[in-house]
């Protein structure tokens, strides 16, 4: 889900990589197949996560077998038919990069669907392999399934495994070798279209024989014409002369069904497969996921557990990553940022303030950040493996109709409480660009974990014991921007469309710790390089500004050009020196507290909360709160959005709004507060 | 609802009920996916959940498959 920096060379257009012996082999399956364990297992941390090239579709590669061959893991699909980035990545790696062994990662508890990616498979003309995975889960639900039926039926070996109990892996790598070394040659066999429909697929492949370019199989691309592949169409369409296209054309317009007809030969295919393989004998058996659904799933007591778990998620996150964040700051920041001022005496001042204050500080902040994010991200990954979060999107669908979206956006959603950067990027998982677009706007007006440190800084300052209410109000207030917000960028750009709902549910499942700390092991990788590079370079930014000209912050460009910016603040009750506080909290949210600490020549520890309470009002204080929670969000968020949304218009779009909102916002608490009585 | 064999959609079966898909109304994008999913024509699926509001839970080809109210609506179905 997360994207790094790290570059990986573009195996779609490089066919030649540096090793040109190294055997190539492909990991292809469904989503919920189990794919990713398999992966993992197969690579331990011998694996780089980066981009598609171009895309925003996470490439996952590495190395087995001893370092030996390499092990591309294609993006999950359901279907090899155009109709998202991941699908057209899929076919055109396994047409172009050809690689030695491609194996399609099968659920035996799911066998029926899930073959239907492997009978699209078929068509591609692949050295394929099936690993027929989570044959416990199988067992659990009351299905038998019996591997070497299926695999003389198929015409390719089938390799029975749990991948999560890292059984059955060994005879799979030894398939894969004998594959390799041409001992055995898997020859798959392959559905037809649907009997009504074959005479028209004849013409069609009549027609373009001579046309099909370079490495596409004829019969795969007619299937995909009468599938209405929306790329394969538009290739053949310019390979053809046009009056065989018209004639092309002609014969799809009267055949607007043949979709179906290709569907259902697959399936056609696949019950032929499975009638000898596959034996369920108590059918009436009440799984585990029916009676965990009753609940998880049901429109009021689904609201109450979810609501639960993010209780104790959130509760968890803090409990026990905000001591650790204390103890890190204690133990490892301050004392460094001692060392570093002592070891610098003899340096001139300005080296000595750029590297404790903006280098360390800098630093600080994204070390500080990590603990209470590896927690969010573990009790994320968790929720994912065991089954649960389609469940929660499920739940939240009927609410997330108002904004236009629906369930799949909230999980990228509630992935922002703990920071904003995952959230932005986690938006991946939804299928259709407009909804995708929406949730990555909205995305930063869910009060992340920083911004809510920034009020749980401030609010005691003027609250008191009631600081908690007002906190709880904040955060209130900000959901209801981000739904306010929502509706209006799908009105306006979108016409209030909505995009489809589909989403399997997959069956629950135990929980297994490897694929889990290693998507926590990648997620806080990324945040490090994404969030942390980011951070530093504006920390250093802001510090040289508030330097220059004459090393005081009270006099620098930084604070000259708070000042210029003083009219604007007044309509919240800011002076400069709020503003300023403001902008430097582009970087970093908590940078808040930090600048207000030079700026009033006192530390966070000390008597900052007083100083605070002395100078300014409760109107004042009320407005900052709700400025602060509204703003424009980090520069790594606004650097992850740019890189998900691939437009500067939306990235800018997305500014001015929270910038509007966040100042009319606070310019009306303060004028509210003022009529109250709090000036 | 309609009465039964009367063509409805799926989102007129009620839970634990099942019902032969006969065609989709959809655009072809979503009609795609749902195939992918296992929802083609003379399918038999079974009615998880559906409430009066709120997005459906299905049972197709042995498969758990959320699909919202919009979706559902637009499959055409004949009860049993």
């Amino acid at each position: 889900m997360l994207h790094s920096h790290h570059h990986i060379q573009s195996p779609a257009r490089s066919g030649v990589q540096t090793g040109v012996d190294e055997p190539l082999i492909a990991l292809v399956g469904q989503p919920n197949m189990g794919k990713s364990t398999l992966f993992n297992l197969l690579t331990g941390l011998n694996q780089h996560v980066g981009n598609w090239p171009g895309k925003t579709v996470e490439h996952r590669e590495g190395h087995f077998m001893g370092g030996t061959a390499r092990l591309v893991d294609l993006p999950g699909t359901y279907s090899l038919t155009a109709n998202s980035p991941e699908e057209v990545i899929t076919r055109e790696f396994i047409l172009r990069e050809k690689p030695g062994v491609v194996v399609a990662v099968v659920s035996a508890a799911n066998l029926e669907r899930s073959l239907y990616l492997v009978a699209e498979l078929t068509a591609l003309n692949a050295p394929l392999v099936v690993a027929l995975n989570m044959m416990d889960v199988a067992a659990q639900e009351g299905i038998q399934v019996e591997a070497h039926v299926l695999e003389a039926a198929l015409g390719v070996p089938v390799i029975p495994m749990v991948a999560a109990k890292a059984s059955g892996v060994s005879r799979m790598l030894q398939v894969v070798e004998d594959v390799l070394a041409g001992k055995i040659i898997p020859c798959p066999n392959t559905p037809e279209v649907r009997s009504d429909h074959k005479e028209m697929l004849n013409q069609i492949e009549e027609l373009i024989e001579a046309h099909v370019p370079d490495p596409y199989p004829l019969n795969w691309v007619s299937l995909k014409l009468l599938e209405g592949d929306i790329e394969v169409t538009r290739m053949i369409q310019q390979a053809l002369p046009a009056a065989d296209w018209q004639k092309v054309h002609d014969i799809l317009r009267q055949h607007d069904d043949a979709y179906m007809a290709v569907a259902s030969g697959r399936y056609q295919w696949i019950s032929r497969m499975l009638s000898a393989a596959m034996h369920r004998p108590h059918k009436g058996q009440i799984g585990l996921t029916e009676r965990l659904d009753r609940w998880a799933v049901h429109p009021f007591w689904g609201l109450v557990i979810l609501a639960l778990i993010l209780g104790t998620v959130y509760a968890l996150t803090f409990a026990v990553g905000a001591p650790i964040q204390a103890w890190l700051d204690q133990t490892i920041i301050i004392p460094l940022g001692d060392l570093a001022a002592s070891t610098l005496s003899g340096a001139p001042l300005w080296v000595r303030g750029m590297i404790v204050d903006g280098l360390i500080g800098g630093v600080g902040s994204v070390l500080t950040f990590l603990p209470i994010l590896v927690i969010f991200f573990a009790a994320f990954a968790f929720l994912e493996d065991v089954g649960y979060m389609a469940r929660a999107a499920y739940v939240m669908d009927s609410f997330m109709h108002v904004m236009g979206l629906h369930g799949k956006s909230f999980l990228p959603l509630f992935l922002g409480f703990g920071c904003n950067v995952p959230a932005v990027m986690g938006t991946r998982v939804i299928d259709s660009r407009p909804a995708r677009l929406v949730t990555i706007m909205i995305a930063p007006f869910v009060p992340c974990t920083a911004r809510m440190a920034v009020i749980a800084f401030i609010a005691p300052a003027f609250f008191g014991e009631n600081a908690v209410w007002v906190s709880w109000g904040l955060v209130l207030l900000s959901l209801v921007v981000l739904v306010l917000s929502g509706t209006l960028l799908n009105k306006i750009f979108f016409k209030g469309e909505r995009s489809a709902f589909i989403m399997e549910m997959p069956l629950y499942h135990v929980p297994n710790a490897r694929t889990i700390g290693l998507s926590v092991w990648q997620r806080s990788l990324s945040f490090v390089r994404k969030a942390g590079t980011a951070i530093l370079a504006m920390a250093l930014l802001v510090w040289v500004f508030s330097y220059l000209p004459n090393g005081d912050l009270n006099t620098s460009y930084l604070a000259q050009f708070g000042k210029f910016l003083e009219p604007v603040g007044s309509w919240m009750g800011f002076d400069w020196r709020l503003m300023v506080s403001l902008i430097t909290s582009f970087p970093a949210k908590e940078n808040i507290v930090a600048t207000l600490g030079v700026l009033f020549g006192s530390s966070a520890d000390s008597g900052l909360t007083g100083m605070l309470a002395a100078n300014y009002s409760t109107a004042t204080a009320l407005a900052l709160l709700v400025v602060t929670v509204l703003f424009i969000p980090c520069i790594s968020t606004v650097a992850v959005q740019k890189q998900e949304t691939n437009s500067w218009g939306w990235t800018l779009l997305g500014i001015a709004l929270m910038l509007g909102v966040s100042f009319a916002a606070g310019a009306a608490t303060y004028h509210i507060g003022l009529v109250m009585g709090l000036g | 609802m309609a009465g039964t064999e009367q063509p409805t959609t799926l989102t007129g079966i009620l839970p634990g009920e099942s019902a032969t898909i006969l065609e989709f109304k959809g655009g072809q994008a979503v009609n795609n996916r749902l195939a992918s999913l296992g929802f083609t024509p003379g399918v038999r699926v079974t009615i998880v959940q559906n409430f009066h509001s709120g997005p459906l839970i299905v049972t197709v080809r042995g498969t758990r498959v959320a699909l919202g109210r919009g979706e559902a609506a637009k499959i055409i179905v004949e009860q049993g």
